[in-house]
């Protein structure tokens, strides 16, 4: 499902490079469930990116199901996203203007899905997560795990095959945290990927898989 | 994603930020409403001129008994002569190219009718009058007296003296007063209104003849003379002055064109219509900075919506096209408000002045309107691109 081969991004700052990922290869099968875990600033949140389309190596292949993600171009990336990807944050990044059945819309009217089915499904998904109730509110009117079960829902609406949480109980307290794994875990299934970078050593003990980063590099990996 | 989706997603960022957005469509608002406002008055200037002119009656040669360019011209022991109902005779008869000549005495006095009485302007005038002048009668006949007849008793009435005299009566074949003469009454003028200033329904009309005597005067006020068309004007109005010249033996009349008048003021007016079209191309202009400066910040406040609509598969057209469409609808908003503020105001000015005409010309209204938009386009696509090139992770991470 994904394969990097040799991949590094690095940044320029001034007259210096900081090498954010450095020379990581890495195989990752549909299906799994993988957790990044290391200190801040080793590069988890810009390999995240890179997994997910928004960023592009600086060197190294990237293939996504098959397909070299280098040679895409930027609308190919954005189809990519749009269909096969999903993301959750630790802030939530839900539209604070938009209600949560509006929110979780939003990843269909950009695939261009017509008005009723977008409601549909839309409903269907809160009501994956829990939040039926709630289609109407804005994030302003919902607690911190409901706000990211809205945002599991958006990212699950498309059914994309691979799911991606940057620190997504970052944000929440013990049992919110549960919650929300719990949730992630129930929605992975079949051939859906999951991976989720965190700083919780019990979030992480629930994957299958730990990549512990440090430095731009992956290091030993426990299963 | 189709058009609506786009407007109705744009409608929605727009509402989100409400103080923006009313700041923005305000500053457009104001800068069409404006446009509107200043074309409506410069038009309104103009066609008021024209028709002050116009309704003075057109292609006409004014006679005026001595010398106005320089005051004090007539040489000691030299004489004015009257300007008389023969010379206008002599001009109708003997100066080829002349349609009409309708020589004016004037003076003031009181109409009485029953026990009212009202001080008006007596005009002595012939038949040739209303058709120099261009004015109709409501009721009745004008006068029909010549150059050639002597005076007759009869009377026409300007409306309001009509109306201030008999209050609704009909005033046909009625005698009426002036001084110690009793004159029949054979018509009521329709209204015609003020024209520079004079009322020209506050006035009656006589016989020339009749009231040069009951006035005890020699001298004409002035004589009109109507050429067929505004290439005669100059031509006959050498052969006027000619013949009056030869027949006082003085140089001692003076023939003026309405058209110098108009020539001059609508040259004003051109310069006006410039001036107006610089101040309303400046405040569009600022309109147009105005939304491109609301779509920047839009931009760089948003940088992390752009990033999660990025994030969650939005293309680089799609991007755009949500920012366009908030530039149009803040535009089109702007500027449908700017033009019905623009027309109340105008119409706030018509209630005041009701004999100034003006409106908004159309193609003023085309104009800002399309302007506006173009504006809201042309300044919004540069923020609108900035927007589309923003690396996703850069913008997710927001500011
Ligand atoms: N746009 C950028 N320009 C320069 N350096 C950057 C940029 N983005 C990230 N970096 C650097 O890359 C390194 C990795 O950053 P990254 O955000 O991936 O860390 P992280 O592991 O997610 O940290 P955290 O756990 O705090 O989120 C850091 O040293 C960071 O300073
Ligand atoms: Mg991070």
């Amino acid at each position: 499902m994904i394969e990097l081969e040799n991949v590094c991004r690095s940044y320029t700052v001034g007259d210096s490079e900081v090498h954010a990922v450095e020379h990581v290869s890495l195989h990752i099968g549909a299906g799994e469930h993988v957790a990044i875990m290391g200190p801040s600033g080793s590069g988890k949140s810009t390999l995240l990116h890179i997994l997910g389309c928004l960023d592009r190596p600086t060197s190294g292949r990237y293939l996504f199901r098959g397909r070299d993600v280098g040679t895409l171009s930027d609308d190919e990336r954005s189809h990519l996203r749009q269909q096969e990807i999903g993301f959750v944050f630790q802030f939530f990044y839900l539209l604070g203007r938009l209600t949560a059945g509006a929110n979780v819309e939003l990843p269909m009217l950009f695939a261009g899905v017509g008005g009723n089915e977008r409601k549909r499904r839309a409903e269907e998904a809160l009501e994956a997560v829990g939040l039926a109730d709630r289609i109407h509110h804005r994030p302003d009117q919902l607690s911190g795990g409901q706000r990211q079960r809205v945002a599991i829902a958006r990212a699950l609406v498309m059914r994309p095959s691979l799911l991606l949480a940057d620190e997504p109980t970052g944000n929440l307290d013990r049992s919110s945290a549960e919650e929300v794994m719990g949730l992630l875990e129930k929605l992975r299934g079949g051939d859906r990927t999951l991976i989720v970078v965190t700083h919780d050593p019990e979030v992480a003990q629930r994957a299958q898989r730990i990549i512990r980063m440090s430095d731009g590099r992956i290091g030993e990996e426990t299963a | 994603m189709k058009v609506g989706e786009l407007l109705a997603f744009a409608l929605g960022a727009l509402r989100g930020h409400r103080l923006r957005t009313s700041l923005s469509v305000a500053g457009v608002a104001v800068g069409i409403a404006a446009v509107v406002a200043l074309t409506a008055l410069g038009d309104g200037a103009r066609t008021y001129v024209v028709r002050e002119f116009s309704s003075l009656g057109s292609n006409l040669l004014i006679v005026i008994p001595g010398k106005v360019e320089t005051t004090g011209a007539i040489p000691f022991g030299g004489v004015t002569h009257d300007l008389t109902v023969a010379d206008a005779r002599s001009i109708a008869m003997r100066v080829p190219g002349v349609v009409r000549v309708a020589p004016i005495a004037v003076a003031t006095d009181a109409v009485h009718w029953a026990d009212r009485s009202r001080s008006v302007p007596i005009l002595g005038v012939t038949a040739a009058y209303q058709a120099a002048r261009q004015v109709t009668v409501a009721s009745g006949r004008f006068l029909e007296t010549t150059m050639a007849q002597g005076g007759g008793q009869e009377l026409v009435l300007g409306a309001k003296v009509a109306h201030e005299l008999f209050r609704g009566s009909s005033p046909l074949g009625r005698i009426v007063r002036v001084g110690a003469w009793r004159y029949r009454v054979v018509g009521v003028m329709a209204p015609k209104g003020r024209s520079l200033g004079f009322d020209f329904d506050d006035l009656v009309f006589i016989p020339v003849k009749t009231a040069m005597r009951m006035f005890n005067r020699t001298s004409l006020f002035r004589i009109l003379v109507e050429v067929p068309s505004a290439d005669e004007l100059a031509p006959v109005k050498r052969r006027v002055t000619r013949l009056l010249n030869e027949r006082h033996r003085a140089d001692d009349v003076t023939v003026i064109t309405q058209d110098a008048v108009l020539s001059a003021f609508s040259s004003i007016l051109g310069v006006l219509t410039l001036a107006l079209a610089g101040l309303a191309s400046v405040s569009l202009s600022v309109a147009g900075v105005g939304i491109m400066n609301v779509m920047l910040v839009a931009v760089s406040e948003r940088r992390r919506e752009i990033g999660i609509l990025k994030a969650l598969g939005a293309t680089n057209r799609q991007v755009l096209g949500a920012f366009l469409a908030e530039a149009v609808v803040l535009s089109t908003t702007g500027g449908l408000l700017g033009l019905a503020a623009g027309a109340a105001g105008v119409r706030v000015f018509v209630a005041f002045y009701p004999s100034f005409p003006a409106s908004p010309p159309a193609w003023s209204i085309a104009a800002a309107m399309g302007v506006a938009v173009a504006v809201g386009v042309g300044f919004g696509v540069w923020p609108a691109r900035r927007a589309t090139r923003l690396d996703p992770v850069t913008a997710l991470r927001g500011r």
